[in-house]
């Protein structure tokens, strides 16, 4: 094995190394839909599917890498937790939606189940939020001075929110069943249906990546969270109190993670597991599209979003079974790192 | 002469190490003070001190009467001191106007500040779009100390202002430090005596860590064995 990934891996990476980060993007893009297209066997509505299936994915992925990525960037913090406020956002989301089966019941003042989804969303935004400054505030900033401490206390919290829904909701998966109107209207693509729920995640997604870019890029406090990400001793010399926007990243980051727990339920349900497997590939994103880039977790999610996909349809047409398609973010994360070391976008640390 | 800053016997912990065991400097309203000093010996970590970053255990910072000591570093830059560090940290990512924006804390502070930003750094003017990790070394130099004249400072901080540069860009930052000092109070670090030489009005030799001796430049000037013994300039 050791000797396979040598040989496949050095040319590679000599060929990978010498092109720019557009080269290696626009490379990876066409094997990614080439496979695709080779898994679909040709059929246009079964490739549309994947690609639309990858696009929800990395919509998904971006919700949790988007907070990792800058948190990371500007803090040095690697938040193992993110990945339970995903799953916080499921469950909150669910127990709204189905207050017969619901633990908390709270939605059962709401009788429109679309307007239960809604506030249900809202909710678990506030709630992801309100734990974020409590982690922030509470726990890691006494140790910004010890990065160490600082991944295995957030790795602790994510344990401690994990039982702590176990011990809520208990361990079986809850399937979402109160569908709201939105996801029974289909779509035909290629004479082949496709939820609207689902595509309205997808031009959300999107949305977001473009509308967190051009805050970034355009707003004083975007500014400041660039400046902080190169250099935050300069930030605060310059008479910016940084730790306040150490808070504001950290708390909008958690909240966007719950917000994408929440819009997933309905599809993905909410699980124990839903946290650590969105962590994991949401880390090989960001590291695959380079630490503390925004741009490289925006592609890295469309990249690793579409090839999970891809490689699930190719799970079905060549029978290899499914282990592959869980473990593609990984695989993508090898194959990157092998050629460019850095990430895409990343800058030697 | 009123003091601005007064630095009293300083003692400063890096981690375990003891860097500044008595520093003392006083900054006289309007003029220009160089810490003068070998490498290693303290002269960046009192400014350092002074901004709160690695804040002093004993001894006291007063800035206009006030004692910054306890304060944080963000509370400390807005009472009106500038900090231009070694190395210039200018965000690299950031377009030049970017970089002069970060800098700002009132609304109006970098439409007032321009006037006389380009008036010193005129080469800014045609690079306020370029990003500035595409700018040279003394672009980038220039660009940190436009950035400290932004808000309404009236002391700026300025660590190593000639190191890496050209002699002909000296000679522009040096024109462009006596120009700035019409309007503000500067306390200067800098190893090369001859560029602090024709700058400063007085100066404090750092060595080892407490300040050994103080008084005018011009005095220092004619000191011939005092500069040799401690700074190794002959």
């Amino acid at each position: 094995m050791e000797n396979l990934i040598r040989e496949i891996g050095v040319p590679l990476g000599r060929f990978f190394g010498r092109t720019t980060a557009t080269g290696a993007i626009a490379l990876l893009f066409a094997i990614i839909l080439g496979v695709a297209f080779v898994a679909s066997q040709g059929n246009m509505s079964t490739f549309s599917i994947t690609i639309l299936s990858g696009l929800l994915r990395a919509a998904l992925l971006f919700l949790v890498a988007a907070g990792l990525s800058l948190i990371f960037g500007l803090m040095d913090i690697l938040n193992f937790a993110q990945g339970a406020y995903f799953m916080i956002g499921a469950y909150l989301a669910y127990d709204f939606q189905h207050p017969a089966n619901g633990v908390i019941r709270i939605g059962e003042a709401i009788p429109d189940p679309n307007l239960r989804f809604l506030v249900g969303v809202i909710l678990a935004v506030v709630v992801g939020g309100i734990l974020g400054v409590i982690l922030e505030r509470g726990l890691l900033r006494p140790l910004y001075e010890r990065p160490l401490f600082q991944l295995v206390l957030t790795f602790g919290v994510s344990i401690i929110m994990l039982e702590f829904i176990k011990l809520i909701w208990g361990t079986t998966p809850y399937a979402w069943t109160v569908p709201i109107t939105i996801q029974t209207t289909q779509f035909e693509i290629f004479g082949q249906g496709f939820s609207a729920y689902r595509l309205f995640i997808i031009v959300m997604g999107i949305a977001l990546m473009i509308g967190v870019a051009l805050l970034l890029r355009n707003t004083r406090i975007g500014i400041t969270i660039r400046a902080g990400v190169e250099d935050a001793e300069m930030v605060t010399a310059l008479g910016i109190n940084v730790r306040a926007v150490f808070t504001l990243v950290f708390t909008l980051g958690c909240a966007l993670a719950s917000f994408g727990g929440a819009v997933a339920a309905p599809f993905l349900g909410a699980t124990p597991s839903l946290g650590a497997t969105y962590l994991l590939a949401s880390i090989a994103v960001i590291v695959l599209g380079g630490l503390g880039s925004y741009e490289g977790t925006a592609i890295g999610s469309i990249i690793v979003g579409l090839a999970w996909a891809t490689m699930e349809q190719f799970s079905l047409f060549s029978n290899i079974g499914t282990v592959w398609s869980s473990i593609t973010p990984m695989l993508m994360l090898a194959l990157v790192l092998l050629a460019r070391p850095n990430g895409l976008f990343g800058e030697e640390r | 002469m009123t003091s601005l800053l007064q630095i009293e016997n300083i003692h400063t912990f890096i981690g375990q190490f003891h860097i500044l065991e008595g520093v003392s400097v006083d900054v006289p309203q309007g003029n220009i003070t160089v810490l003068l000093g070998r490498n290693g010996a303290g002269k960046t970590t009192t400014l350092k001190s002074v901004m709160g970053i690695t804040p002093p255990r004993e001894g006291k910072v007063i800035y206009k009467g006030e004692v910054l000591n306890g304060k944080k570093t963000h509370h400390i830059a807005r009472m009106g001191i500038g900090y231009v560090p070694e190395h210039r940290a200018i965000f690299k990512t950031l377009t030049v106007k970017e970089n002069l924006e970060m800098a700002a804390r009132e609304k109006n502070d970098l439409k007032n500040s321009l006037d006389l930003i380009f008036e010193l750094f005129p080469d800014l003017k045609r690079l306020i779009d370029l990003r500035g990790g595409n700018l040279s070394g003394g672009q980038q130099q220039m660009l940190s100390i436009a950035r400290a004249l932004v808000p309404e400072n009236d002391l700026l901080l300025i660590d190593e202002p000639s190191e890496g540069l050209a002699p002909v860009i000296i000679e522009d930052m040096m024109r462009a430090i006596k120009r700035l000092s019409d309007h503000k109070t500067v306390l200067l670090v800098e190893q090369n005596f001859h560029v602090a030489s024709k700058l400063a009005d007085s100066y404090v030799i750092v060595d080892e860590g407490h300040s050994v001796h103080t008084g005018t430049m011009a005095d220092l000037r004619n000191d011939k064995a005092l500069v040799k013994r401690f700074l190794g300039v002959a």
